[in-house]
């Protein structure tokens, strides 16, 4: 990654626009429906580091962002901490705890890896819906007050909407100088054949554990901010199996491996959400049409938009990383 | 005491049923190295099955189970030809993505049909009773069915042709198709049993609890579970994998809330993942 390439700047328009698009004319549905955007590139870019790079489907992927919200709304409502100082220390336990779990797990390849994370989703949403300080099924509440410090409600659905734009913006970043990287080029070995990157000398359990617990820092802190705003936090919410589905489908759609893909990935498949969620017919059948495009991607387009779109324009390769 | 005794056997009387839901996912990753992700969605399709057999159409609950078996073996066929064939051979990430795909499909629609309501099937079995406990009928009658489809199995894969067949493409695909067995329909054949597996433990746990669509994930991480302790693709482990979570968890019962077991379950899970990676029953072999 350097700023000589014009893939970094073209990321930081893409921040640019986000974050100014919705204040011409104070347009707040804007906002929200870019909102939703921003995390879904959170999610699909740091999933993508996963699955795309290193080959492993991390069928938990949420874990990250419900635990982070519920340490975050944790911190902000019963030790009163200020949001920022919360949100972070919520994305650094839950990078530490997946960097352990990470160590353990990740000693087991392919399909039992993915058998461990499918696991984990089920196992964290009991432990949640049984743990009491955390409200149990019901969940955590917040006040109302604790906007106050970012000056009201309306301001504070600003400040948070742009924080969550930041946050989209490291994740993109992070996804193309993990990519640039030594460490990324031994992500992409391990996903080509595993035993051959151990034989020229890739670190294979190392990283595997690395790029686990780094994929897990930013979909943490995205959860704080994103809980914070709706003001309280549910199990069924937090560890919901549709944003899970929905982070591999956009991965898979935009193309595994490449940053543009998760990021126009996961804005079309907003698109497509927010149309489907309007029409009356296609709202409740959201899992079956995700479950189908993603049949539909993994048997005829396995190399999603991004692999279409190197095929036929194969100079793009150099820009679009 | 006897309590805790009694709490154990119930429990593996219970934990002989995972054992058979298990044996359908071992099955197919032994044949294919396919993890069968539709496998949650396929027990819960066994349910519902059994509850509108013996609701709708009156038919008792245990004459239920023959077509349950047999429809899931033609699901189970046509999903191979659907989702699993081209991705036999590609990186494993793909079978998962395509099996799980199929799984979002079904759950998705019967979330859209029904809900997440409880639903119930009654059946009313006499009990043993033993020392002031009594074991429900209903707990034994499904493992001794589990036993008799077992038993079933087993005769099948190692008695008859087309068993040996599928123990064949098993072992050595290559080898399999050059002494003339074709193999592909081998496989299909193979899922399709999986699957029936699956439906028919299914239909057995509905005789047992209540259900909602959404309780495949929870059975699921069960027979996940049990095909570790088992080792992935040995069907006989599968069965004592599902005793000995039972084992587990009845005398886990008496001590924690119920609502605590997949936490208990994930933690044996990642545990004998780490110190056994081939499973406890593959110590033998290694």
């Amino acid at each position: 990654m350097s700023p000589r390439r014009p893939f970094f700047w073209i990321i930081a328009l893409v921040i640019a626009v986000f974050a100014a698009a919705p204040l011409v004319g104070d347009n707040v549905q804007l906002r929200e429906s870019l909102l939703l955007a921003a995390v879904y590139m959170t999610l699909a870019s740091n999933l993508n580091m996963m699955m795309g790079y290193a080959g492993y489907v991390n069928f938990g992927n949420i874990v990250f962002f419900g635990l982070g919200g519920y340490i975050c709304v944790y911190l902000l409502s019963a030790a009163a901490w200020p949001l920022l100082p919360a949100a972070l220390a919520a994305g650094i336990c839950v990078s530490l705890l997946a960097l352990l779990f990470g160590l353990g797990v990740l000693r087991l390849r392919g399909a039992y890896f993915a058998l461990a994370t499918i696991g984990i989703n089920e196992a964290v949403k009991a432990f949640v819906n049984n743990f009491g300080p955390w409200g149990g099924a019901t969940g955590l509440y917040l006040s109302t007050e604790l906007f106050a410090p970012l000056g009201g409600p309306r301001q504070a659905l600003w400040t948070i909407y742009f924080l969550l734009v930041g946050i989209m913006g490291l994740s993109l970043y992070l996804s193309y100088a993990v990519k640039s990287s030594k460490f990324g080029l031994g992500l992409l070995a391990i996903g080509q054949n595993e035993d051959a990157a151990a034989v020229l000398g890739v670190p294979t359990r190392r990283y595997k554990a690395l790029v686990y617990s780094a994929s897990a820092f930013l979909p943490a802190l995205a959860g704080g901010l994103y809980f914070f705003k709706s003001a309280f936090i549910q199990p069924v919410d937090a560890f919901d199996l549709q944003f899970s589905t929905e982070a591999i489908v956009i991965v898979m759609l935009g193309g595994q491996g490449t940053v543009t893909g998760a990021a126009v990935g996961a804005y079309l498949y907003e698109e497509l959400r927010g149309w489907l969620l309007t029409s009356e017919t296609f709202s409740s059948f959201q899992l079956v049409i995700a479950g189908a495009l993603l049949l539909l991607i993994v048997l005829f387009m396995p190399g999603g938009l991004m692999g279409w779109v190197y095929e036929r324009w194969p100079r793009l390769k150099r820009v679009l990383e | 005491m006897y309590g805790i005794i009694a709490s154990i056997v119930d429990g593996v009387l219970v934990g002989s049923v995972y054992g058979l839901a298990a044996m359908g996912l071992t099955l197919i990753w032994g044949v294919m190295n396919v993890i069968n992700l539709t496998h949650g969605a396929m027990i819960v399709a066994g349910m519902f099955g059994l509850y509108f057999l013996t609701s709708a159409l009156g038919v008792p609950a245990y004459a239920a189970l023959p077509p349950v078996l047999v429809v899931g073996l033609a699901v189970g066929v046509g999903l191979y030809w659907l989702a699993v064939h081209r991705m036999i051979g590609r990186p494993p990430l793909m079978s998962l993505l395509s099996t799980f795909s199929v799984n979002l499909v079904i759950i998705g629609l019967g979330t859209a049909a029904w809900g997440t309501v409880l639903f119930n099937v009654e059946v009313t079995l006499p009990g043993l009773s033993w020392h002031g406990y009594t074991f429900p009928g209903t707990h034994i009658m499904a493992a001794l069915l589990t036993a008799l489809l077992a038993g079933l199995l087993y005769v099948f894969l190692y008695r008859t042709r087309l068993g040996k067949a599928v123990r064949a493409v098993s072992g050595n695909r290559e080898a399999a198709e050059l002494v003339g067995i074709p193999t592909t329909r081998v496989l299909s054949l193979a899922f399709g049993l999986g699957v029936a597996l699956a439906c028919v433990s299914g239909a057995l746990i509905a005789t047992l609890f209540p259900f909602t669509v959404l309780a495949g994930g929870a059975y699921q991480l069960k027979s996940f579970v049990v095909t570790v302790l088992g080792g992935l693709g040995n069907p006989a482990g599968a069965l004592i994998g599902g005793i000995a979570l039972g084992l587990v968890e009845g005398l886990a019962t008496p001590f924690m809330p119920v609502s605590w077991t997949p936490i208990i379950e994930f933690l044996l899970f990642i545990a004998v993942l780490i110190a056994f990676p081939g499973g406890l029953l593959m110590l033998r072999r290694s």
